[in-house]
């Protein structure tokens, strides 16, 4: 057990953090939350730069033009970044952390060619079609189906929870060639400029935009678009999964960390510290969260060392979402009214209360026990994988 | 960075499990519920013979490890139900105090500052008693070479726990200040409290999953059912975020450069940084310890409730080691000033 960086770590942090220290100050203001062709324009441009200096796809191994990091590296790139309130991977987290790394994995070489640079460079945006209505946490049920005609299959069906999909210039989808379950998927691109596809933005309890259903009728899709063998889209799939390397929440857990500082700060300037059962919250929402961050470097450790995260991931995001909805829980106890609004407000001492954030982080923390694999979901992989216990369904 | 247990440190653990197996395995330990000594001077020198005392010490007296590795060792000794003054003696014998600590020929007891009742552990066996407050740079520590005989105290007649026999004392003699060793005493005190307590979690753990597992109930293993499986996946849940916790903070305890890079960063002092790793460590290994014990019980049903399954041995240590080091109450409390 050795919580020290290797002095090529420390140096690999320490010109990261210089890079970001005269980067960050020169990107233009952030866009508003729900202009998304704005935020796409935002993201490329950080991706650009990004790519620029080297740090592109610094998840991804050298052979697919990424970094080819070690994981301990990605993580303390994860954690220079959201240190240095650096923007996150944004619109095109799909291509840089799903479709690029399936793509390297199991695209063929006109594929990568094709496809890879654009994501490192900012010039392509992905979005994902894999759940639908009525394939949620049983995604192998899905029924959006592709028939064959010639070079080309012909797909029609629905997808949800499409991130992006209004800014996106492709899709991975996932789609039904043959038997049902998981041995009659396949696993496509999609262009999003292909005739027959509509958009229908959906809008979240916060109020926000980026999830959107897809209706295809009739897309066509060359033959040449299809990742993998025909029928063979799940191993496709669960292949990416191994790319995890235990820092996919390492942005979430700092934010939630400086959520959790801040609102330590507002309850002292709002004179309820003298409250134990408040203080005992927040305190153990720290060790929480400490103890989280600890579980992440063994997490990464255990990936720098035998190439996949051990047992982590699920027993991280099942405490993580509960201790980040607990934290939300919070922030709204002690806001009291004022987290009634939306819009910031300042407390009598004149200065911000920082009540959107909370509010914002509050709805954000609703999510994290549903996306991403629910956490009964989650439960069931940790009882059966990890401790054994028997499959029945 | 290699946050992972070594293979030494797997080693060591499998050494001392197979040493506690072989000398104090549970049936041996549980001839003496409720007995007055319940561990024998032959047992007490087998752990000190292993270097579970001495663990820290430099050679050649110690086995010149770290509390990265003290952590390892004492989560087995809470598996294992080991009881004793297993925390006061290792202290006692990391700062050279009582002769014979290291090696196991003498007990030594820890009591919090001003706790009330004053209720003390082991009393007849004790060769010294230390007394700890506070945390962080007004931690002090204080040692009573001379500790009270069993005559001059009411011994307790229904202990919680079976395995750890208590007197209650009116009062006790403020005994000399050992200067210089509060802070650490208080550190390592905490961390190997905490790291018995990840013990417990596991072991209960460990326990509940068997036997979900063989116990058939509508005709499949109880281990079947998504209500027994969540249970037995938020026991694991705990344990391994507790363990992640306390093996951090001893990384901590033996690494000044770490702590210092992080109280750069977050512009708290080392003591404070090492102090708020502690006691996190703690709060969220006593809470894994305790609810992993209830648990275990649940997903044992009626059995669970009885005298004859070692689960509620586990639930009354657990509860025990909470009192002691500061309680999950009062850590989170004072931990909130260290955000």
């Amino acid at each position: 057990m050795d919580l020290r960086y290797t002095p090529a770590e420390e140096q690999f942090r320490d010109e990261l953090r210089t890079w970001l220290g005269t980067t960050l100050p020169t990107l233009p203001a952030a866009p508003a939350a729900d202009n998304w062709p704005e935020r796409r324009r935002f993201d490329s441009n950080w991706q650009r730069l990004l790519f620029e200096a080297g740090y592109a796809g610094v998840d991804w191994p050298s052979e697919g033009g990424g970094r080819g990091s070690s994981p301990i590296e990605q993580l303390i790139f994860k954690e220079e970044c959201a240190r240095a309130d650096a923007p996150y991977v944004g619109v095109n987290f799909v291509g840089l952390l799903h479709a690029g790394p399936t793509i390297i994995a199991e695209g063929n070489p006109t594929q990568r060619e094709r496809y890879l640079a654009p994501i490192l460079r900012g010039e392509e945006v992905w979005c994902q079609g894999f759940s639908e209505p009525d394939a949620g946490s049983d995604l192998a049920s899905l029924r959006t189906k592709a028939v064959r005609d010639g070079d080309e299959y012909v797909v029609t069906g629905s997808k949800i929870w499409t991130s992006h999909a209004e800014v996106a210039d492709q899709c991975e989808i996932l789609v039904r060639t043959g038997a049902e379950g998981n041995k009659g998927i396949t696993w496509l691109i999609m262009p999003m400029d292909s005739p027959g596809i509509e958009i229908r933005p959906l809008r979240t309890i916060a109020g926000s935009t980026e999830f959107a259903e897809l209706f295809l009728n009739d897309v066509r899709i060359p033959v040449a678009n299809r990742v993998g063998e025909e029928n063979d889209g799940w191993r496709v799939t669960m292949v990416t999964l191994s790319f995890e390397r235990g820092t996919a929440f390492v942005g979430d857990l700092l934010e939630s960390m400086g959520l959790l500082h801040s609102l330590r700060q507002l309850a002292s300037r709002l004179d309820l510290m003298d409250d134990s059962g408040l203080e005992r919250r927040i305190g153990h929402l720290g060790a929480a969260f400490d103890a989280l961050w600890a579980l992440t470097k063994r997490n990464v450790s255990e990936a720098a060392q035998t190439g996949i995260p051990g047992i982590g991931g699920s027993v991280f995001k099942l405490s993580f979402s509960e201790h980040a909805q607990a934290l939300g829980d919070l922030a709204m106890e002690v806001l009291d009214r004022a987290a009634l609004s939306g819009d910031p407000l300042l407390g009598a001492d004149g200065v911000a209360l920082g009540n959107e954030e909370q509010l914002h982080n509050w709805f954000k923390s609703i999510n994290l026990t549903i996306a991403a694999g629910t956490s009964q979901v989650q439960r069931n992989i940790v009882a059966e994988r990890i401790l054994g216990l028997p499959r029945v369904r | 960075m290699d946050f992972r247990i070594s293979a030494d440190q797997r080693q060591l653990a499998d050494g001392i499990r197979a040493m506690v197996q072989g000398r104090l395995p549970l049936d041996r330990l549980r001839a003496h519920e409720g007995a007055a000594t319940v561990i024998g001077a032959d047992e007490w020198a087998a752990l000190g013979e292993t270097g579970v005392f001495s663990l820290t010490l430099p050679e050649p007296d110690g086995i010149g490890l770290g509390m990265a590795d003290a952590v390892v060792v004492f989560e087995e000794l809470g598996r294992a139900l080991v009881p004793g003054p297993l925390v006061g003696t290792f202290l006692a014998a990391s700062a050279g105090l009582v002769e014979g600590a290291a090696d196991g020929l003498v007990q030594v007891g820890v009591l919090s500052a001003g706790s009330d009742p004053i209720l003390v552990e082991h009393l007849p066996d004790l060769a010294g008693l230390l007394v700890v407050s506070g945390f962080a740079r007004g931690a002090t520590a204080r040692f009573l070479s001379t500790v009270p005989s069993a005559e001059s105290a009411t011994r307790i007649l229904a202990p919680l726990d079976p395995l750890t026999p208590l007197w209650h004392l009116a009062s006790l003699p403020a005994g000399e200040p050992v200067r210089d060793v509060g802070f650490r005493f208080v550190r390592d005190g905490s961390l190997l409290t905490a790291a018995l307590q990840v013990g417990h979690a596991a072991e209960t753990l460990d326990l509940a999953v068997a036997y979900a597992k063989e116990r058939h109930q509508f005709g499949k293993p109880i281990g079947s059912f998504q209500a027994v499986k969540h249970i037995c996946a938020d026991m694991l849940v705990r344990s391994e975020v507790a363990r992640s916790a306390v093996q951090a903070a001893a990384c901590l305890a033996d690494d000044p450069d770490v702590v210092a890079s992080e109280a750069q960063l977050s512009g708290h002092t080392a003591e404070q940084v090492i102090s708020r790793a502690v006691m996190g460590a703690k709060v969220l290994a006593d809470e894994a310890a305790l609810a992993n014990a209830r648990a275990a019980i649940q997903v044992h049903g009626g059995m669970g409730y009885t005298w004859e399954v070692p689960l509620h041995l586990h639930l009354k240590r657990s509860r025990l080691l909470a009192t002691t080091f500061g309680t999950p109450a009062q850590l989170s409390a004072a931990l909130s000033t260290l955000l």
